[in-house]
């Protein structure tokens, strides 16, 4: 009888896939810079196209924020898993003894840390280029920091979905954007809240519970959804 | 020597069957791999090779037919712990070295005892290559690399498609040895050619594919 040889744990497997990740980021630096160049771009133009009225813009902000964060996401949803696909790493993530989910997840958060969380570390700046009034401001990074890892694994399983498909294009955009629906409405919702005053710990909330939600429930659609468009 | 008299075959299949689109692509098929026994799968191009590979690693779902694996029945989790998939697609990363590449899908597969990536990117005959970028290296590098991957791999069965496509004499010379060692120390493996290479010298067995209808173990 042969027995297999010594198994990878999870830990393992999560530490070379961020290892890994980290590493591709850095050879390719000037790649990680385009979600954020991205944003300010959108901020930019959302500000030539009003005007500049200060007033005007900054009752506009939160709005303009969190869509300039949600479609820079959007832009680099399709490289989640497309390129992993394409040289058949995927392939090798099926055939591991880890679980495929478990490697779903750790691939979307390693996605995040390196697309979404710089932009929520530069969305102070963006706010104030948009005048957004210094007291919201803790509750803008607040909702981005909840809505964008919920956004992520939203995205993850509509990436999954479609990687099956040599270029997925806009009908990713069109599969995923009513997922984000909720997540738009509550994010920017939180913000607008707390510039008439209102308390907006409630949207915050709400955006926590469907992270944790998600958090559980993507990775595993996600697994199934790679299944199916391996085979 | 390894005694198999008594252990059940590492994998057998009975009345595996496949179809795409209604049209059969090979079975149904009957064939059992014990350990240290290797069985060469020939057939043209189209014949259902790799479909076949695919099939037994889990990532196509046959049409009919069961697969057991060390007697068991083989699920999910228990064909990932015993079966290694050198595939067409090579998973590496263009912008990784080699080392770097190994140690990714060694975190993934886990690592045999004993075997660090370094030393098997000397057996493959890659030394001295640890940090070259993969989209450096020539496709038989590639190859090679992929095989150090399987080489390091703790599964103890082997799928092997294409193993000898793109390596020079002594790369060809290499898959042998590799499979050799490997079935001496109580693994099997299944190796896809289309007949034109040596065989590699070990206990081994044929199974020709041809294309239309009917497979037949010989």
């Amino acid at each position: 009888m042969t027995l297999p040889g010594p198994q990878p744990s999870l830990l393992s497997a999560a530490r070379a896939m961020l290892a890994r990740d980290l590493k591709l980021l850095w050879r390719r630096r000037g790649d990680a810079a385009q979600p954020i160049l991205f944003a300010l771009l959108v901020v930019a133009l959302f500000a030539l196209a009003l005007g500049g009225e200060p007033r005007l813009l900054q009752s506009v902000a939160s709005g303009v924020l969190w869509l300039a964060v949600l479609l820079a996401g959007l832009l680099s949803l399709d490289t989640l898993f497309r390129s992993d696909a394409e040289d058949g790493s995927l392939e090798q993530w099926l055939l591991s003894p880890v679980p495929l989910a478990w490697l779903v997840a750790v691939r979307v958060f390693s996605h995040w840390l390196t697309t979404a969380l710089p932009l929520v570390l530069v969305s102070p700046l963006l706010a104030e280029l948009l005048h957004l009034p210094r007291p919201q401001l803790p509750v803008l990074v607040a909702s981005l920091a909840l809505g964008t890892p919920l956004l992520s694994l939203l995205g993850a399983v509509v990436a999954a979905l479609t990687v099956g498909m040599r270029r997925a294009g806009i009908l990713l955009a069109l599969l995923v954007l009513p997922l984000y629906v909720p997540v738009l409405v509550f994010g920017a919702g939180a913000v607008a809240a707390s510039a008439q005053g209102l308390d907006a710990s409630g949207a915050l909330l709400l955006l926590a519970a469907g992270l944790v939600v998600t958090a559980v429930l993507a990775p595993l659609t996600a697994a199934a959804a790679i299944r199916i468009a391996n085979a | 020597m390894i005694d198999t008299t008594n252990a059940p075959p590492l994998l057998a299949v009975r009345g595996l069957r496949f179809c795409r689109n209604e049209d059969p692509v090979f079975g149904p098929l009957d064939l059992h791999v014990d350990a240290g026994e290797a069985l060469l799968v020939q057939g043209d191009n189209g014949a259902g090779k790799t479909t076949l590979l695919r099939v037994l690693a889990g990532l196509l779902r046959p049409d009919q037919g069961e697969i057991d694996i060390d007697g068991r029945p083989a699920s999910i989790g228990e064909r990932s712990r015993y079966i290694a998939y050198l595939s067409h697609l090579t998973a590496l990363k263009q912008d990784l070295g080699t080392l770097e590449n190994l140690h990714f899908l060694c975190g993934l597969q886990g690592r045999r005892a004993r075997q660090m990536p370094g030393n098997a990117l000397a057996i493959v005959g890659l030394a001295g290559y640890e940090d070259t970028p993969v989209r450096q290296l020539s496709a038989g590098q590639k190859k090679r690399l992929s095989l150090a991957r399987v080489w390091l791999s703790p599964a103890p069965v082997w799928l092997l498609d294409e193993p000898y496509a793109n390596l020079d004499l002594d790369g060809i010379n290499l898959v042998n040895r590799m499979i050799s060692a490997h079935l001496r120390s109580g693994g099997a493996a299944l190796v896809t050619t289309h007949g034109a290479y040596a065989a590699p010298p070990v206990r081994n067995r044929l199974l020709t594919l041809s294309r239309p209808e009917q497979g037949e173990a010989a």
